[in-house]
């Protein structure tokens, strides 16, 4: 009895491995998981975009579910995603804060006159210190950060519509009933 | 037609030939122990965005700042330990090379350990096995 398993054990784990490198092969390892999630947001504060001589505090918002979302104009991915944003900001559910990570400022508010401005404020990162403080190597990124200031959740890509119905709104109201 | 065919062949050709020029880092130490410092860790660090490629051998900007975040750490005196830390407390254990001796990534490192030692279980199983048929082949004889 022992000697047929023996026999037939190679094949079980070519199996296996074959299984394993087959799933590896659809791993996103672009998607690094971020170690923020479930810890305090690291602190923001930073000029506004539009008007400089004003800082912008991530703290002011405490007690309110926000969506951070790390942008700029020469990243093609953030212009795709857009009128996404511009799309959630119609519904009024959240505050958009755009962290414009080390844009040109010039471009940047053209294109928000072009475009429209999703944001509630847009605190302007020209160095990128703030944004490697937040664990951000690309854009667009897009941060919940629920009613104490705690980052729950890291979208990396540009959101779509579908996700934005799926699984970004539904956290979005998950987390504004949840108690302060 | 064949003169098309040719420019294209000819583009190819001069696409594949092209050198790709890259960023020399030019990060000056007054010390050669930082230098060799800023060496080590910068080639141990994963640039995210180019993700087979090392912080000191990617130009990507993200890289060109945390080059330079490794550089000025080294410069105020911060250690390799909190180098390190600094860098996986913002983007995880990923960004680590060389994976750490703890928790879910500790296994890759038993794992040589604990093949070898199978194998040797395994080994000694057969090389048993078959000296005692050998023995009673003998015997039968």
């Amino acid at each position: 009895m022992s000697k047929r398993i023996i026999v037939w054990l190679p094949l079980l784990v070519l199996i296996a491995l074959a299984i394993l490198f087959y799933k590896g092969l659809y791993l996103d390892t672009n998607k690094v998981p971020s170690p923020f999630i479930d810890k305090k947001a690291p602190s923001l504060i930073l000029p506004d975009l539009l008007n400089p001589q004003q800082q912008v505090n991530l703290a002011d918002w405490k007690g309110q579910v926000v969506l951070l979302n790390v942008w700029a104009t020469w990243c093609s991915g953030c212009l795709l995603e857009h009128p996404v944003l511009n799309a959630i900001a119609k519904e009024n559910l959240a505050p958009i804060i755009g962290l414009n990570y080390k844009d040109n400022s010039q471009k940047a508010k053209e294109w928000l006159q072009k475009s429209g401005n999703p944001f509630t404020a847009i605190p302007n990162d020209l160095s990128g210190e703030v944004a490697i403080n937040w664990g951000v190597y690309g854009a667009p990124e897009t941060f919940i950060i629920d009613k104490q200031g705690v980052i729950r959740y890291k979208f990396i890509a540009p959101i779509s519509l579908d996700d934005w119905k799926n699984k970004l709104r539904p956290l979005v109201i998950q987390l504004q009933g949840e108690r302060l | 037609m064949s003169k098309q065919l040719n420019i294209i062949l000819l583009s190819l050709v001069i696409c594949l030939c092209s050198v790709t020029i890259l960023a020399l880092d030019t990060t000056e130490f007054s010390d050669a122990k930082q230098q060799a410092r800023y060496q080590a860790l910068t080639n141990e660090l994963r640039c995210l965005v180019c993700q087979n490629e090392s912080i000191a051998g990617s130009s990507s900007e993200l890289a060109q700042d945390l080059r330079a975040q490794v550089a000025e750490q080294i410069k105020t005196g911060k250690s390799d330990a909190e180098i390190r830390t600094y860098m996986t407390e913002r983007y995880g254990d990923f960004i680590l090379y060389r994976p750490l001796n703890a928790g879910k990534t500790r296994l890759l490192w038993l794992a040589p350990i604990l093949l070898l030692l199978l194998f040797c279980v395994i080994f000694i199983s057969i090389v048993n096995a078959r000296s005692k048929a050998i023995i009673e082949d003998e015997e039968v004889v």
